[in-house]
């Protein structure tokens, strides 16, 4: 009885090298210690592993205990293989493969041999196995990927979005994928657009157009016929050429409202238009112009033509005629009215000395004051025409009697009432003489008729005709301020001149007078010097410019253009101001004081 | 190449790194450019501010574009060795100088406007593979030479040869051990170098190498053994030792490897994620004008 163990390796080629050996006995030992019949060197073998044990027709395999062998395929601790058919036993790397044989056989064939050949070959993928090629994704492959991602979600969404919205409208504001094209935040006025990209951008691959402007803004005007306005451009230099030929290939029209009103430039208000914006043209606009009303205009501090006020320059018949005269030609205005301003803000005249006894009654100080007969309009930019019954009949009241405890006015503006009024009073009763009815002695304001009034008056008969003459007379009280058209001959059917105040005077520009509440009336007026109405107080460029300058002056107040005057043309504040007031962040407005 | 002769005069400018090829020429033409962008940007005044939008945005924005496409040609121009002016050599150095330039370039495009949007994402992919170009020059000027010397005179297959044949002598030394100490050895054995992921790769540490559990598992069952078993696992300590000292080695060699590499697994698919925003970023600009 004998085991034949045949060790099967093979060469480097391929070739199987078998060594036979013959272990006598009915019992076969397996494991690394070399003392066994099996020696397998494999580490995962232990010392001794198994034996096997021929009883009659089969094999006992006994496995030491812990340990295990798959015995034909399955892991086993102890099992029994039939002769007949053979088995194979597999000891870690090691497979001994027992042959079928004849129940009374005289030797068992087993062969063992090296299953995995374990050891890894040495060959040229040693070098790669040094690189990260092993250990990271391939560089091709993660381009590729990387690529895709950013082209789905940053080309084909948006676009996607795009085309989405064009399908169905929406009735509220969501995102849509086109909005991460968004190269920065809305304007605070256009901020609501955010989620609405086709709102300006109507057509794919076609700069914006003013159309989609005026779908909101409807009311928005031009600057000035386009054909004058192209004709006004400054020469184009070199680079505003190329620049031009640009965007002519491009299908980019010039003077598109967006070139001003640029957007996506952060959450902002739209900044003031540059000095430079204006100035381009209009500091040479003669020249490109020869047929413009206006002026050259830049810089305020340098080269601002004087101011071209809109007065009354004088009247057809009966309705004033306007003309806008430039503050250079020295006009004269021609309201219709007499009124010395010296007289009036003097502080030692009679004029002082009245308002000083009247100051209880009416809020009056030391002297006059401007304020004490002009009020500003609602809107504390202007001031409201005078108003003789508000602003003067303080102190020039038009009293004539007293009627029990009524005092009897001459009706204001209303001559031939008047006229009628002073005929009654002198058919119906002998009254005392009024002040206001003096012939040559002026009625002071407040006195009471002295006694050569009453002189004059108790002449009776023919009086009242010489009353009413001489109030329409020099030293009369209406004469005093108006101009009297006498009647012909032997009529006494007296007229007095309109009267007219322009209630803006600079049309083309604006000025508020809130916020140089700060300064004195007279630091721009020249009122206290002027002793005619026919003076025009409107304060020329040389005044402004004790503290506006230009764009970039050092003067207190640096001005733009923007700061007067509107590209757009409204008759109100310049948009400029009315951010800032919004805003409330630069000059803070101040509201003229409450009236008297 | 090899076989080619070389013309003693080339011989100077042929041991020249591309860093300073032909005395730095394309820094100071990257930095004349650069200036003059700057130049550009100081002198341009755009309103309300500065934008990519404006003329001289565009311009910068061409320019940068143009200069990408040039800059990725390198992959293909790399794979064709030249010498002369248009030399590989001096292409890389071109490469570098005007690829750094574009730091420049791009942001004035960008006018410092950034936000959420496909825009700003092209700039940051720009700007990472930027980062990454310039690691990789660090890492060239600097790392080659640790490479080197880590592999003391021995090349890489030598390496992995030299853990083989330790690993051979271990399974020798084994032989004599008791099961439970010859699975201690197998840990050794059956252990990969090359296993482990980018991580360990680029730290080089590897806290569960299983050589070093099995010495310190070995050392320990040492101090207890006696008689043959002891001489076997002395045996066995001693080339597990080497076995640690060869497999550090390597793991030195592939962390300088990993660290030479890396960043062009950046560098390259980022630039190709680059080239793919630059085409969201230009044609959403065109879509929406």
């Amino acid at each position: 009885m004998a085991f034949l163990i045949r060790t099967v390796s093979h060469s480097a080629e391929g070739r199987e090298i078998v060594r036979a050996r013959r272990v006598e006995g009915e019992r076969l030992t397996v494991g690394r210690d070399p003392a066994c019949d099996v020696h397998l060197t494999d580490l995962a073998v232990a010392l001794r592993h198994l034996t096997v044990e021929r009883d009659s027709g089969r094999l006992k395999v006994a496995v030491e205990p812990g340990l295990s062998v798959e015995l034909n395929g399955r892991k086993a601790s102890a099992g029994i293989i039939e002769l007949a058919t053979g088995g194979d036993i597999l000891v870690a790397s090691h497979a001994l493969r027992f042959m079928p044989a004849a129940a009374g056989a005289d030797e068992i064939d087993v062969a063992v041999e090296r299953t995995g050949e374990g050891e890894v070959k040495l060959d040229k993928s040693a070098e790669r196995l040094f690189t990260l090629a092993p250990v990271l994704p391939g560089k091709r492959g993660l381009a590729w990927l990387l690529a895709l991602l950013v082209l789905a979600a940053g080309l084909a969404w948006p676009i996607k979005a795009y085309y989405d919205r064009r399908e169905k409208a929406e009735t509220f504001a969501r995102f849509h994928a086109d909005e991460i094209w968004s190269s920065g935040s809305l304007s605070s006025a256009h901020a609501g657009l955010k989620d609405n990209c086709t709102a300006c951008h109507v057509k794919p691959f076609e700069a914006v157009r003013d159309t989609a402007c005026k779908t909101c803004h409807t009311r928005v005007h031009d600057h000035a016929d386009p054909f004058r306005l192209a004709r006004a451009q400054p020469d184009l230099g070199r680079w505003r050429r190329i620049e031009l030929a640009f965007k002519e290939k491009f299908d980019i029209p010039p003077g598109r409202c967006v070139e001003c009103h640029t957007e996506h430039e952060g959450r902002q208000q739209m900044p003031a238009t540059a000095q430079r914006f204006c100035a381009d043209c209009h500091g040479d606009l003669k020249k490109k112009l020869p047929d413009t009303a206006l002026p050259n205009a830049g810089d305020f501090g340098r080269s601002h033509p004087s101011f071209s006020p809109v007065l009354i320059a004088g009247w057809n018949g009966e309705r004033p005629r306007l003309q806008r005269l430039s503050l250079a030609q020295r006009p004269q205005e021609d309201s219709g009215l007499k009124f010395p301003h010296d007289l009036h803000l003097s502080r030692s005249s009679g004029v002082a000395q009245m308002a000083r006894r009247l100051g209880g009654r009416y809020g009056f100080g030391q002297a006059l004051e401007c304020k004490d007969c002009h009020d500003p309009a609602p809107d504390g930019a202007r001031f409201q025409p005078v108003d003789m019954e508000q602003d003067c009949a303080m102190c020039h009241d038009l009293a004539f009697d007293r009627s029990g405890g009524t005092t009897r006015t001459l009706r204001h503006g209303e001559p031939a009432q008047v006229v009628a009024e002073l005929r009654d009073f002198y058919r119906g009763r002998g009254a005392p003489l009024p002040s206001v009815l003096a012939p040559s002695a002026r009625r002071r304001p407040g006195d009471a008729p002295d006694l050569h009034n009453r002189i004059q008056f108790a002449r009776g008969p023919g009086s009242a005709e010489r009353a009413i003459r001489s109030i329409f007379s020099p030293g009369g009280a209406c004469f005093d301020c108006h101009r009297v058209e006498s009647p012909p001959g032997g009529s006494l059917n007296f007229r007095i001149r309109p009267v007219a105040f322009p209630i803006r005077y600079l049309h083309k520009g604006w000025f508020d007078h809130r916020p140089h509440a700060t300064q004195s009336c007279s630091s721009c007026h020249a009122a206290e010097r002027s002793n005619a109405a026919s003076d025009l107080l409107i304060p020329d460029v040389a005044s402004c410019r004790t503290c506006h300058g230009g764009e970039g002056s050092s003067k207190p107040v640096p001005s733009s253009c923007a700061m007067c005057h509107d590209y757009h043309m409204d008759a109100g504040a310049p948009s400029m101001l009315i951010r800032q007031k919004v805003r409330g962040k630069k000059r803070e407005t101040i509201v003229a004081g409450a009236r008297r | 190449m090899a076989t080619r002769s070389i013309p003693r005069t080339d011989l100077g400018a042929s041991h020249e790194g591309f860093l300073r090829h032909r005395n730095f020429l394309w820094l100071k033409v990257a930095l004349a450019f650069s200036l003059l962008a700057l130049l550009g940007y100081a002198l341009i005044d755009v309103q309300p501010r500065p934008n990519g939008g404006s003329a001289y945005g565009y311009a910068l924005g061409t320019i940068a574009v143009l200069l990408i496409l040039w800059l990725t040609m390198l992959g293909v121009r790399k794979r064709a060795m030249t010498r002369g002016r248009w030399s590989l050599k001096a292409w890389t150095s071109a490469h570098v100088y005007l690829g750094l330039s574009l730091i420049v370039v791009a942001t004035l495009h960008t006018g410092f406007q950034f936000g959420l949007n496909v825009h700003t994402l092209a700039y940051a992919l720009m700007t990472l593979v930027v980062a990454s170009g310039i690691y990789g020059i660090v890492a060239y000027a600097r790392l080659p030479q640790l490479l080197g010397a880590s592999r003391s005179d021995m090349t890489r297959p030598q390496m992995i040869d030299a853990v083989f044949k330790l690993d051979r002598q271990l399974g020798t030394a084994a032989q004599p051990l008791g099961h439970e100490e010859a699975k201690i050895v197998r840990l050794s054995l059956d252990d990969d170098v090359f296993r482990g992921g980018l991580w360990r790769r680029l730290s080089g540490r590897y806290p569960r190498c299983r050589t070093a559990r099995a010495l310190a598992e070995t050392r320990r069952r040492l101090a207890v053994a006696t008689g043959e078993q002891a001489h076997a696992l002395e045996a066995v300590a001693a080339l597990l030792e080497r076995k640690a000292a060869a497999l550090a080695r390597i793991r030195q060699h592939l962390r300088i490897k990993a660290l030479l590499e890396i960043w062009l697994y950046v560098h390259i698919p980022v630039t190709f994620a680059l080239l793919a925003a630059l085409a969201a970023h230009i044609v959403s600009v065109f879509f929406y004008w």
